[in-house]
């Protein structure tokens, strides 16, 4: 029908024009490119030594990999509340609501728009990984499942700092404020150590973890762990594909809805 | 000639309890079908939360308002394909070119995208921004920016169009270029909705002016009818010598609405009179047949900054005070605080007129 046709016209003129944003402001395109290229680095060489594989069972490199794709992508989707922050500080979303567009056009053009953000991110990533001797050990089809489950786990999250970036509407409280969030999320998790050395009430925090079932889910499909050491028994770890999905699906369901309405009636003070 | 823009009661309120601000409190406004209105307040008045109101981007909490017949409420969607709006900041994305920009409103209008195009160059030739058509608007002037916001306005070739402070934070030229810019429009026959704290603005631009303060309307007209409120005009004349004065009272009595009053030191009379510039000839007859040397004759009419100041009990802003610094930013994120700051003015004189109609 014609209204869907031009909700799906309008979400993707709302996309073209957040990616030609990212292409002319260099400081966006250093930001998705070179700060995962820092992290691969960083963690890699610094705590590859002291972690190593007595405790992950797989080579570090190739146990921190995952993880450090599942916080970057994270991380990426705050983008979004930002960029939704800053339109509405500069008049742009005024401008949009005033125009006889689909008022959800421009929530899933951003959040769009981010998915590609996160994908240059996850390429960046992949290929510095391979250069620091990452490897994926599964097949081709269940590596691009594993990004899958990152990226629609990442989308889900973003429409969480959409809702976040319309409430709040500084761009730069958006950015503090889901750094204090997002920051003890993705660290207490299996991401970058394995759960069991946690104290008690992080190591059950990090079981339920979605940021730990993403994490695992994609070690698992990138063939990134060894039998050897399976994940800890609990429901999530165990089934880290469908309670990422049940995450990200239950996410979407409540905030989907929630930021649309939100957008309706925000307005510039 | 039908209502274009038709407001009824609108209110607004603003915060809880205390802190409580109405910014808007009653509002009436109409606007005739190929008319300009000038809605003039000083800051905080309430005239961003009406066009807010008006172009849907603002539920109100009480009142109603239809644009060309259609209720803003009841179906914002419709009354958005009516609408072109151009905000108080210029609100055109920077790392886009100036093309890009308006090729995109182009197709949120869903004009498509050959259509869009063409729009788009053709309003970049008509606001005299085709040279910076593909240049990223981060470079552009702020009077290129608010030309471009206003060309996005008009992408879909709206009947009508609401402009919130058009010119203000713009230098002295770029304000003239702005005045240009929506005097050919006004001449094409699109009707207008404009705010303005510059009185000079809306006597320049407006048909009739809504004057607002504290949310509601406190005296609407013709510029001239305005004027008019405060006393009207008068007529100055000043004496080559003292001796003639007392001469040119007797002659000058009967030429007005009023008697001549005399002021020695200035050797000035000043006479109250109606009839604009015929009443000078008649001045000036008198005072040659009685063969009295005069220095100095003036009609002086009062200005909107008189009616301003009479309506409200303050004064209005005056463009040279918020020339060069970007006002915008400021007087956006404080129109409730706004409200407050001129609540707390209300003090002062009481208005000499008020409540809407007076005529």
């Amino acid at each position: 029908m014609s209204t869907l046709g031009h909700t799906v016209g309008d979400a993707v003129t709302v996309t073209r024009r957040n990616l030609i944003k990212i292409k002319r402001v260099p400081d966006l395109l250093v930001f998705t490119t070179l700060s995962p290229i820092m992290f691969v680095l960083l963690f890699a060489y610094v705590f590859g030594g002291a972690i190593g594989s007595q405790n992950t069972g797989v080579d570090y490199k190739e146990f921190l990999i995952a993880g450090i794709f599942a916080q970057t992508v994270v991380f990426g989707s705050t983008f979004t509340g930002f960029s939704l922050a800053e339109d509405l500080q500069k008049g742009v979303i005024d401008r949009f609501r005033t125009l006889p567009m689909a008022p959800s056009a421009m929530l899933f053009g951003r959040t769009l728009s981010d998915v590609v953000n996160n994908v240059i991110s996850l390429v960046v990533m992949g290929l510095t990984g391979l250069l620091v001797g990452w490897r994926i050990r599964s097949n081709p089809l269940d590596a691009l499942a594993g990004a899958l489950v990152l990226l629609f786990f990442a989308y889900a999250i973003s429409w969480i700092m959409a809702y976040v970036g319309l409430i709040v509407r500084t761009p730069e409280v958006v950015n503090n404020a889901s750094f204090i969030v997002i920051f003890p999320l993705t660290f207490i998790a299996n991401t970058f150590v394995s759960p069991e050395s946690l104290p008690t009430v992080l190591r059950v925090f990090a079981y339920w973890n979605p940021v730990s079932s993403v994490t695992q889910s994609a070690r698992e499909l990138f063939g990134n762990t060894n039998p050897a050491f399976p994940p800890p028994e609990v429901w999530p770890l165990q089934h880290p594909v469908l309670y990422s999905l049940l995450w990200s699906v239950a996410v979407l369901v409540v905030f989907v809805p929630l930021s649309i309405r939100q957008y309706q009636r925000t307005t510039s003070r | 000639m039908s209502d274009a823009v038709l407001a009824e009661g609108l209110t607004k309120v603003y915060g809880k309890g205390e802190r409580q601000v109405r910014a808007l409190d009653g509002l009436d406004l109409t606007v005739a079908e190929g008319t300009v209105v000038g809605l003039l307040g000083p800051n905080g008045a309430g005239k961003t939360t009406t066009i807010k109101v008006l172009t849907t981007l603002l539920v109100p909490d009480g009142g109603r308002a239809r644009v060309l017949g259609t209720d803003v409420l009841g179906h914002p969607a419709k009354v958005r394909s009516t609408i072109g709006v151009s905000g108080q900041y210029a609100a055109v994305d920077e790392y886009l070119t100036g093309f890009e920009n308006l090729d995109m409103v182009g197709r949120l209008y869903h004009l498509g995208a050959k259509a869009s195009r063409a729009r788009a160059r053709e309003l970049l030739e008509q606001f005299d921004l085709a040279d910076a058509a593909d240049r990223q608007v981060k470079g552009y002037s702020g009077g290129m920016r608010r030309r471009l916001d206003l060309a996005g306005a008009l992408v879909a070739h709206p009947p009508i169009l609401f402009l919130d402070e058009p010119t203000t934070g713009l230098d002295p030229r770029s304000r003239l270029g702005m005045w240009a810019v929506i005097g050919d429009l006004v001449r094409a026959g699109t009707t207008l909705l404009l705010t303005t704290q510059y009185l000079e603005e809306a006597d320049q631009l407006a048909d009739r002016i809504a004057v607002i303060d504290h949310g509601r309307v406190i005296a609407e007209g013709t510029a001239d009818e305005l004027k008019e409120q405060v006393g009207g005009e008068r007529v100055e004349v000043v004496v080559a010598h003292e001796a003639d004065l007392d001469r040119a009272r007797e002659v000058l009595s009967g030429v007005g609405i009023g008697a001549p009053v005399l002021e020695r030191r200035g050797r000035r009379v000043t006479v109250p009179v109606s009839g604009g510039a015929g009443v000078l000839v008649e001045v000036v007859r008198r005072l040659d047949d009685a063969s009295i040397p005069v220095s100095d004759l003036a009609l002086r009419r009062p200005t909107l900054d008189d009616v301003f100041l009479s309506l409200t009990g303050h004064a209005s802003a005056s463009p040279d005070d918020t020339d060069a610094d970007d006002t915008d930013a400021g007087d956006a994120g404080g129109e409730p605080g706004g409200v407050d700051d001129s609540a707390s003015r209300r003090a002062g004189p009481e208005p000499t007129t008020s409540g809407k109609g007076r005529r």
